[in-house]
């Protein structure tokens, strides 16, 4: 069942938000355990394109009806494009969180940075870890 | 027992929600304004014509006996405490006494223009002298000002006091602490007045983490908000050495009235070492809440703290021939104006009404009852049935207010809390306060306040009891619920999402 | 005397012995001993209600309130008459005594009022969103400011000085806490120089602040203000007097991008200052930073239409330190006092009180200035308000004038010393030409007292 929530090809970070590398670009989004906390998503403030957004600080905001999460950049980047559609349609980071909810595309400033996030299996049981404590 | 409701499914609640504007017709009107009297003069002249209005606002077009049908349909489609049980969580829902409603419509309170020269309001002056000293009384604290209008105007004030000491001594701080616990109002209030929350943890026992509390207690910090009992409903024991380790920093102790409730006439946030204290008229003395107002929210401070009170304040002189009370503006130190005028005067002149009807061992006696109804309402829902499932976190007495985790009602049976919330409405009483505080899982907030007969306590706690059992066979049920309300369940993410905030006209 | 308890002797043995314990003193044992109070609360006994009613009733005698007086006095709250019919709506329970509504299907009634109330105060305000209310006025400018900080970051906040007192100080006190800082227009000629202003904006200036009419009753040119706080990127906040908006301009339309105001004189009582409420509308771009509740239209599962609290993740339950205020409680019976008014007032109502107040205050004006011993201090365009110089002590004058059953107004000198002997007198639709004519008479005989006879014409009597 995890492994339908979580794509093996991706990247994830302790803040629940994942990274598909895509060359010296790399896309970033929230997990199905993010999205599940929040609840239904109505609002996405992205970050302008051109920003510099930093590994681990946050770069945003979602909001659903009764909470407001930051979201983390999962790695260093500079904002290429945002995805207007999560703008104009905020469930989609619902419903499709991985595909149509993604977040922001950004051209990796430090791609090392990358070799601290975890893979799918480190981050499933990261979350049964929390499940627990 | 099937669940009885005041929402009887009449014609009358279920129909179609239409509003104000939605009724009346063209050419229709209620008020009959008097005639122009005096000599005319061309519009132009009076107004160029720059200046005027291109279009008349959309107001409705009703009459009279079509204004009062709707808002009295409309009223049919509230709860209200007069109706039923609101053990509303931190709201201290107590009886609103209706002596009040009478002495504030007295014209020679409620048609007094706040400019009125003070030789001529010297019965407001002296109402609020007399409010401000009984409210010193019960703080512990001698220094009151009346102006902040609600709960979270006090916090402002009081943190805003707190940076203009610090100020005056040449001191800068940057940091205010608040338990994790802490109200919504607390950190808000904190950014507000230019400060930064950090939080201080809570112990086993509910109470503040004191090694938390030593760790961050810095000469960076400012100020210390709490509440006592705290909105866990428990009294911090470890409160004076709380007091001490603020006060060791320099930083002031701020005391949030919410839960005052609980302990009027019995213990004194100024003998506890707090600094400064905010009150809610609107909770532990009767203001009625009025669906979200009007309240208001005086704050009573120490010695140290006084020079810095807002302004205007009431002084009183004696003089050959009595009392003589005023304004004062001229004060040095104050921070000055937090709103107009002198505050939300007809609010004090309903909870002067209640300390006098009271008076000090009518407010004791108030708490008392305040922590013996929560206690007893404790007990109730700790009975089989009940008690599996609606846990009681901390395993001690609860002062006015006590909590509740639905976390093994959720596991269980498969009802959230907010499902139980929603049931309740089917059997006409309103909820506790839910997910409230944050620290406790599928939490519930339970307030029964002094004013509930003990029936009624134990009316409540056997519909919990049926919930739970309706939710052992379907927790469908509650889930789907509420079903005898004017509206169901209402979709607030779309509200959210592409939010329609008035009436298209 | 009543605590409104029920406890009988039964009910606390059998409540104590479900608990578990002896007393109600058993359950006090968290509280340490070196708090516990040793001596009773020093407050006088309780009394019976008929004795705690004769006591307000003595306090109240001792006030002169407006129905003991002709009263003038405006500067901020209008003794309008609020007709009967409000009072037998909002004492009902069902809208005196509920909470905040938290559970929206058994609070239609609260949140639909909200709606109407929103929907009532952006058509008189020409902006398409609306709070639920505030407190009152003065503080409203406050969260307005606080509102353009947000949204511009800057620390600068320009202030024309016919901006009611209390709001510029109210704003001094709250922006000192945030950082910001507050530089002061002057009036030129009774009202706010665009050229003036202009010259003190800059990119610096976060918001520039409009009273509408002004504290001495002028209007004001909001279109050429407002261009002006625009040219350099600053909000345009205007405090508008909401009685004059039938025949004013909707400070929307001319370029506010906030409009607050004071809502004491929508159906709300004098009450010495309150509660009333503070109205904020905005331009859409603000919705997301406005303080305080909003109500919102949806559906419920059934599709039958209804109505929330939207837009909660500004408020401080959830998003605490963030918020974009810490209110709570704020004034809901109040508006929907006003909304109860601006229905009786009706479309037609409201213009038709403009055209009245701004007839009657005209008349008034010109009384008054033909009067020996009174000058007008400016003679700018008036709905319902001017001021007038005095050629003797105001205070003693308004005094004199009590004593004769009048009150002529508000001495403006101690607030604005640039007008020695000024006068703000107010007219409502209570106020009638007899009145204004008793005014007129008054101040005459008064002011005769206080002016030195000419030597040459007493001897030649």
């Amino acid at each position: 069942m995890a492994d339908e929530l979580y794509p093996e090809d991706l990247r994830y970070h302790r803040e629940h938000d994942w990274v598909r590398l895509e060359g010296n670009e790399a896309v970033f989004g929230i997990t199905w355990f993010a999205q599940d906390a929040l609840g239904e998503v109505v609002f996405f403030e992205p970050p302008a394109v051109g920003a510099l957004l930093s590994a681990d600080t946050s770069y945003g905001e979602l909001e659903s009806v009764k909470a407001v999460s930051d979201i983390y950049a999962p790695a260093d980047g500079e904002v290429v494009a945002v995805n207007d559609g999560v703008v104009g349609s905020p469930e989609l980071v619902n419903s499709d969180p991985y595909g149509a909810g993604w977040l922001v595309r950004v051209r990796l400033t430090n791609p090392a940075g990358l070799d601290a996030l975890m893979d799918r299996d480190a981050y499933v049981a990261y979350l049964a870890g929390l499940d627990q404590a | 027992m099937s669940p009885s409701t005041d929402f009887a499914q009449t014609a009358q609640q279920r129909e179609a929600a239409r509003t104000i504007f939605e009724r009346g017709a063209p050419g229709r009107r209620a008020s009959h304004l008097p005639d122009i009297d005096v000599p005319t003069r061309p519009r132009d002249e009076l107004l160029p014509s720059r200046f005027r209005r291109a279009q008349a606002p959309k107001l409705p077009e009703v009459s009279e006996p079509e204004i009062v049908r709707h808002y009295v349909r409309l009223s049919k489609r509230n709860f209200d405490l007069d109706s039923g049980f609101y053990p509303l969580g931190s709201c201290t829902m107590k009886y609103n006494p209706k002596l009040h409603e009478r002495a504030a419509a007295l014209p020679g309170h409620s048609r007094l223009h706040p400019l009125q020269r003070p030789e001529r309001a010297q019965g407001a002056l002296e109402l609020m002298w007399n409010l401000q000293h009984a409210l010193a009384e019960v703080a512990g604290l001698p220094h009151v000002s009346l102006q902040p209008s609600a709960g979270s105007h006090g916090e402002l004030a009081g943190v805003l006091l707190t940076r203009a000491y610090h100020e005056d001594r040449g001191d800068a701080r940057d940091i205010v602490l608040t338990p994790d616990t802490a109200h919504g109002t607390n950190p808000a209030t904190v950014t507000m007045a230019g400060y930064r929350v950090v939080g201080v943890g809570t112990n086993a026992d509910g109470g503040v983490d004191l090694d938390d509390l030593r760790e961050k207690a810095t000469d960076r910090v400012a100020c210390l908000m709490l509440t006592n009992p705290n909105t866990l409903g428990l009294f911090d024991q470890n409160i004076t050495e709380i007091a001490e380790i603020v006060h060791d920093v320099g930083a002031t102790l701020y005391y949030d009235g919410a839960n005052l409730n609980a302990i009027m006439g019995i213990s004194r946030p100024g003998d506890m070492g707090f600094d400064i204290v905010h009150f809610n008229l609107h909770k532990s003395f009767t203001q009625p809440h009025g669906g979200g107002g009007p309240g208001a929210g005086p704050i009573a401070v120490s010695d140290r703290i006084a020079p810095y009170l807002p302004v205007p304040l009431v002084s009183r002189t004696e003089t050959s021939v009595g009392p003589v009370f005023d304004l004062v503006g001229d004060r040095p130190k104050t921070i000055g104006r937090l709103r107009g005028f002198q505050g939300n005067y007809g609010v004090f002149v309903r909870a002067y009404a209640y300390i006098c009807s009271l008076g000090g061992e009518g407010l004791r006696r108030a708490s008392e009852v305040a922590v013996l109804n929560a206690n007893y309402l404790r007990a109730l829902l700790r009975a089989p049935g009940v008690g599996e499932y609606l846990v009681t976190p901390f395993d001690r007495h609860c002062m006015h207010e006590f909590v509740v985790s639905g976390g093994p009602m959720k596991r269980e049976l498969g009802i959230r809390t907010l499902d139980l919330a929603k049931r309740m409405l089917d059997f006409g009483v309103h909820p506790p306060t839910v997910y409230f505080p944050q620290l406790i899982d599928e939490c519930l907030l339970i307030e029964p306040t002094e004013t509930e007969t003990r029936e009624t306590l134990e009316a409540f706690a056997q519909i919990i009891q049926e919930i739970m059992a309706e939710a052992r066979s379907s927790p469908e049920t509650a889930r789907n619920a509420p079903y005898t309300t004017p509206v169901r369940r209402l979709d607030e993410a779309t509200a959210a999402r592409s939010p329609i905030l008035r009436q298209p006209l | 005397m009543s605590d409104y308890t029920s406890l009988t002797p039964e009910d606390l043995a059998t409540m104590l012995a479900t608990i578990g314990v002896d007393s109600i003193e058993d359950l006090l044992g968290a509280i340490p001993a070196d708090v516990r109070m040793r001596d009773p609360l020093d407050l006088p006994a309780g009394r019976p209600e008929q004795d705690v009613f004769a006591h307000l009733r003595e306090l109240a005698a001792r006030n002169t309130s407006a129905d003991d007086e002709v009263t003038f006095l405006g500067a901020g709250m209008y003794d309008h008459y609020a007709p009967a019919l409000i009072e037998s709506i909002i004492l009902r329970s069902e809208f005196l005594t509920p909470y905040t509504p938290y559970q929206p299907e058994i609070s239609q009634g609260g949140l639909q009022a909200m709606f109407e109330y929103q929907t009532a105060i952006c058509e008189l305000t020409g902006l398409p969103v609306s709070n639920a209310s505030l407190y009152e006025g003065p503080s409203a400018v406050a969260s307005a400011a606080y509102m353009a900080k947000l949204a511009n970051g800057r620390p600068e906040f320009v202030v024309s000085r016919g901006v009611h007192p209390h709001a510029r100080q109210t704003l001094a006190t709250v922006a000192h806490g945030w950082g910001g800082r507050v530089v002061e227009v002057d009036l030129r000629e009774g009202v706010t120089d665009p050229a003036d202003l202009a010259a003190r904006l800059g990119p610096d200036t976060c918001a520039v602040i409009i009273q509408q009419p002004n504290f001495l009753g002028a209007v004001e040119d909001l279109t050429a203000l407002t261009e002006a706080a625009h040219a350099t990127g600053g909000v345009a906040i205007c405090s508008a007097d909401p009685l004059t908006l039938g025949v004013l301009e909707a400070p929307g339309n001319q370029g506010c991008d906030i409009v607050v105001g004071e809502g004491q004189t929508l159906g709300n009582r004098l009450d010495f200052g309150g509660p009333s409420f503070g109205f904020l509308a905005a331009a859409s771009d603000h919705v997301r930073r406005m303080p305080g509740r909003i109500a919102g239209e949806t559906r419920d599962v059934d599709g039958r239409r209804g109505f929330v609290l939207t837009l909660q993740t500004r408020e401080q339950h959830i998003r605490r330190e963030k918020a974009t205020s810490n209110i709570c409680t704020a004034q809901a019976l109040n508006a929907l006092a006003g909304v109860i008014y601006l229905a009786w007032l009706g479309r037609k109502g409201l213009p038709e009180l403009g055209e009245l107040m701004l007839q009657r205050t005209a008349y008034a004006r010109a009384r008054l200035a033909a009067l020996d011993g009174v000058e007008l201090v400016h003679s700018q365009p008036v709905v319902r308000e001017f001021a007038v110089r005095l050629a003797a002590p105001v205070d003693a004058v308004i005094a004199a004038c009590q004593d004769r059953g009048i009150n002529p107004g508000f001495a403006l000198e101690h607030d604005y010393p640039e007008y020695p002997g000024g006068l703000l007198v107010a007219l409502t639709e209570q106020r009638s030409r007899g009145d204004i004519d008793r005014l007129a008479d008054t101040l005459a005989d008064v002011l005769s007292m206080f002016v030195t006879p000419v030597a040459g014409a007493e001897a030649s009597r």
